[in-house]
């Protein structure tokens, strides 16, 4: 087990390393100078841009330049913003608590919704309930996250004023975000629930635990439902990704202060080391929690364990 | 005594392509102590009449539409879902093909074996526990305190096999079900299976319904012999006596796939031609007779019915009823050429 | 070999090839019907918005603004008086091209780099697919966002942004056909003619590689569709005036509590898009392999 949890760390290490490359390619290789274009709109003097040049290191060797990239990088100096002049981390680690605490409502939302659904949906396979459990889950991949948290705001905050529209703080504050983001998340896993239990249904051992004369319910419980579960737990994983980037355009119409508004606002400003820090603690976090995740499956699946 | 009589058990699957007749009108008893043992092909409904037997058949699309199934006095088709999971597992137990698959791939073996006895036999955790040793012990696993909290993967094809019989045998059933049991296994671990359910009879006197498609299996275990074909049954005589005189063309194919030693090798194995059928739709003749080598003009006409061939023997054909006793001879030269 | 089925008295079938199978199972879904439908209509609204649009969507009456649905306006004005009906079904041309091109622009690089990943393997499939797997560490549009940062907002940037943010699963895809088809008989007859490496993949390779190419086509246009109409929302891609869903739902933000019609209506446009393309993925991949199910 201890052999399974070191060898997955160390698999991340390399996609690590590439995302800091790609990071590294895409801003200091792609549109030319990025002295000029840090600088343009200021309407900075050649001299200025010969002296950022220097600041930034652009004038060593690019071997040079992008080792000390990953050595700032991994020592968590993601440089200063062109903006504010305050360091990205700091900007960053203020507003992450905002972002994660939105992912996390919706997660757990998302997770018991669609697999209670998606389970729902296999056990009465091809009735009405089945068909309507898959109408919905199309409609929640289908649905654009940005229309239904304006229709939400609409109904639950504009009709009823029951809700905040915008802004954070307090679980009030939450619940519409929170929803939205997790629409998306249980259409995914509602159908993968479903595939997963229907394919688990089909089983010899559930034909098996019938004979024993398991009541039903033991039969779902017992013998079906954790063996449906490893790959749920695989899209969970990944789940992660997509509700992080999904949460990019839930805090621009919620007006929540996270890492997507900062993001976005940067990316306006074309503010280059905050979106660079800021797509690369992303992309960190995702990789993390896939790791989280896999090593979740040994406490799922004993071949892992054992094996 | 008969422990067990099916009659008419009529079993069927609604798809989009039609109504599928998977067990046809089948009927056949099953005394205390015996081994039966159901022979044929793949898709000749011998598991769908042991499913229906235990109402396991996945409906929908399956359906038992008619028939009946007399144990323990009642009939197991009226009765209750809940009386009839007091049956399962306790009064007729089942052991399936594939060790690999039938074992729940999460759970140890103690909770696998445990579940029942703690189901059936009011056992507690600890009880079952004990209880669970003596029966790995009794189906020849050795030092079974420690495969108590194995998991399938953990154990080999043969020792998973006879996990599987531990769980059949729990609670002492009255009939054991066993389909192909060992048809996943490689041919030593084959034969010790195959000797460790035997002992296992004498020891319990308990009835075997024993399901495959390979008659040279069926020689040293069973008392009878049932061969189905296309959901219905073709012939059921005492196992000597199918040996020794196959009257069912169909059956006699069968034989003729087994090796033998007594003759040489060039002529030792025949293929009965054709497919076997698809079983949708109402066919009017005899189901075999479009393959059958046999076959009259009546045949493709009516269905013959289970009729008396001898003691103990019926079979369900009209050559067979015009024949005597020297065509059986000509049959096999036909086949052999 | 006499092959006579017994007992029932069909015919059978004369063998069909795999494409006119997959084709008859897609005509009996209803389903499928119904979403080739949807997007026949929204492809016709959009060729023939000039047409049929009944004012100019750039027109702004001032004196007409935030009228709600009427007869005259069927889904109401905006804040300066454009009727939204008509700049849906403008919006209708460059919404749905830039999933188009997207999506063209993710398949022509995916299946290229998976081909050429799966065809040589080695050395090259491995600094091809360490890219891969570098460019899925980027979740969902945050690689898309980045590559905006560094050439700026603009529909076309959204395009190519959204782009190369599909080429992984294409690439993933192809490599994965490849491998096993280029095991096949026909592959090493073509190759012992001497056929040249770039014929035997255009001709034997890519044509069997691509049904499930299809499928994902089908499947990721729905995405692209909503990450390029998410850009545009967030002020990213296509900006005012031009006509474009996503940037109206940005626009009608403010208006949510006066004019809440100014939002309802393109994000319907927009859902019936993406459904019908997802629906219609999946009853492609039903109907070209079931056993996908």
């Amino acid at each position: 087990m201890a052999r399974y949890i070191v060898k997955r760390l160390l698999t991340a290490v390399p996609v690590v390393f590439g995302v800091i490359s790609v990071a590294f390619v895409l801003l200091y290789l792609l549109p030319g100078d990025p002295a000029s274009t840090m600088l343009a709109r200021s309407g900075a003097s050649a001299q200025d841009i010969a002296q950022l040049r220097t600041e930034l290191g652009l004038d060593d060797p690019l071997y040079e330049q992008f080792a000390s990239y990953v050595v700032r990088t991994v020592q968590g100096d993601f440089g200063r913003s062109m903006v504010s002049q305050e360091p990205v981390l700091e900007l960053l680690m203020a507003r992450l608590p905002t972002t994660l605490e939105l992912v996390m409502a919706a997660l757990l939302m998302a997770i018991p919704i669609g697999t209670l659904l998606g389970m729902t949906a296999a056990i009465h396979q091809n009735s009405w309930i089945d068909r309507l459990v898959v109408a919905f889950a199309s409609l929640g991949v289908s649905i654009p996250s940005f229309w239904l948290g304006l229709m939400l705001i609409l109904f639950f905050s504009v009709a009823l004023g029951w809700l905040p529209s915008f802004g954070q703080g307090g679980f009030r504050h939450l619940i519409l975000p929170a929803a939205v983001l997790a629409f998306g998340a249980v259409g995914t896993i509602t159908r993968t629930a479903r595939t997963s239990m229907v394919d688990v249904l089909k089983q010899d051992y559930i034909v098996m635990a019938r004979s024993k004369g398991l009541a039903e319910h033991t039969t779902l419980v017992r013998h079906a439902l954790r063996n449906a579960l490893v790959p749920i737990v695989t899209v969970i994983g990944l789940q992660f990704g997509w509700l992080l980037s999904g949460s990019i355009i839930v805090e621009a119409v919620f007006s929540r202060q996270g890492l997507g508004l900062i993001l976005i606002d940067s990316v306006l400003e074309q503010d280059l080391p905050v979106v660079q820090g800021a797509v690369l603690l992303s992309s960190i976090l995702y990789i993390f929690l896939n790791l989280v995740v896999d090593i979740a499956y040994v406490f799922v699946d004993p071949k892992v364990r054992y094996g | 005594m008969t422990v067990l009589e099916v009659t008419g058990l009529t079993t069927q699957f609604h798809t989009r392509e039609g109504v599928v007749r998977a067990v046809d009108d089948v009927s056949f008893e099953l005394d205390q102590g015996e081994t039966l043992a159901i022979v044929g092909e793949s898709g000749s409904g011998k598991s769908c009449t042991v499913l229906s037997i235990l109402q396991l058949v996945q409906t929908p699309p399956g359906r038992i539409v008619a028939g009946e199934v007399r144990y323990g006095g009642r009939n197991l088709l009226e009765l209750s879902e809940r009386e009839m999971r007091a049956v399962r597992g306790k009064s007729i137990s089942m052991i399936l093909q594939d060790p690999m698959t039938s074992l729940n791939p999460l759970l140890t073996v103690a909770t696998q074996i445990g579940e029942v006895l703690q189901l059936h036999m009011g056992l507690d955790k600890r009880q079952a526990r004990r209880r669970t040793t003596e029966l790995l012990r009794m189906v020849g696993i050795p030092e079974p305190e420690m495969r108590l909290d194995n998991y399938p993967h953990q154990l080999s094809g043969g020792l998973r096999q006879r996990v599987m019989i531990g769980i059949g045998l729990a609670c002492g059933p009255d009939v054991l079900i066993a389909d192909e049991p060992t048809t996943a296994l490689d041919v030593t671990i084959q034969a010790q299976i195959i000797d460790l359910i035997k002992r296992l009879r004498d020891e319990f006197g308990m009835s075997i319904i024993w399901i495959t498609h390979d008659l040279g299996v069926v020689a040293g275990l069973a008392d009878r012999v049932m061969v189905m074909y296309a959901g219905q049954v073709v012939e059921v005589a005492p196992v000597e006596r199918l040996y020794r005189e196959p009257r069912h063309p169909y059956t006699i194919g069968l034989l003729n796939c087994l090796p033998r030693l007594d003759v040489a090798r060039a002529e030792r194995l025949t293929a009965i031609k054709g497919l076997p059928p698809v079983l949708i739709g109402k066919a009017a003749g005899c189901p075999f007779s479009p393959r059958c080598p046999q076959a009259i003009e009546k045949c493709s006409k009516k269905r013959p019915d289970l009729k008396p061939a001898g003691r103990g023997h019926r079979v369900a054909c009209w050559a067979a009823r015009l024949s005597d006793q020297d065509s059986r001879g000509q049959l096999d030269e036909m086949y052999l050429k | 070999m006499d092959q006579t089925i017994a007992g029932s008295n069909e015919t059978i079938a004369k063998p069909q090839s795999p494409t006119r199978i997959a084709l008859n199972r897609l005509l009996e879904d209803k389903i499928a019907i119904s979403c080739i439908g949807m997007l026949v209509l929204f492809f016709l609204l959009a060729a023939g918005a000039a047409y049929l649009a009944p004012y100019d969507p750039y027109h702004a009456s001032p004196e007409e603004s935030l009228l709600p649905p009427s007869w005259s306006h069927l889904m109401g004005t905006d804040l300066i008086g454009r009727d939204v009906f008509s700049r849906v079904l403008f919006g209708a041309r460059i919404s749905m091209s830039i999933g188009f091109i997207s999506v063209g622009i993710s398949a022509t690089i995916g299946v290229t780099l998976g081909l050429i990943a799966g065809y040589y393997g080695r050395f090259v499939d491995t600094i091809i697919m360490r890219f891969i797997d570098t460019l899925m560490a980027f979740p969902g549009i945050l690689l898309a966002l980045t590559i905006i940062a560094l050439l700026g907002p603009g529909v076309l940037n959204v395009m190519i942004a959204v782009g190369i943010g599909g080429i992984p699963s294409y690439a993933r895809l192809v490599r994965g056909s490849t491998l096993s088809i280029k095991e096949e008989v026909y592959v090493d007859a073509a190759r012992s003619v001497g056929a040249r490496d770039w014929r035997i993949m255009r001709d034997h390779i890519l044509p069997n590689a691509f049904p499930p190419v299809l499928v994902l086509i089908s499947m990721s246009y729905g995405w692209a569709f909503l990450s390029a109409a998410g850009l545009s929302f967030l002020g990213l891609g296509a900006e005012s005036p031009a006509v474009e869903w996503g940037a109206m739902l940005n626009d009608s933000r403010a208006l949510l509590w006066v004019a809440p019609w100014t939002a309802i209506f393109p994000g319907i446009a927009i859902m019936c898009v993406v459904l019908s393309t997802n629906l219609l993925g999946d009853s492609l991949r039903d109907a070209i392999d079931p056993r996908l199910r």
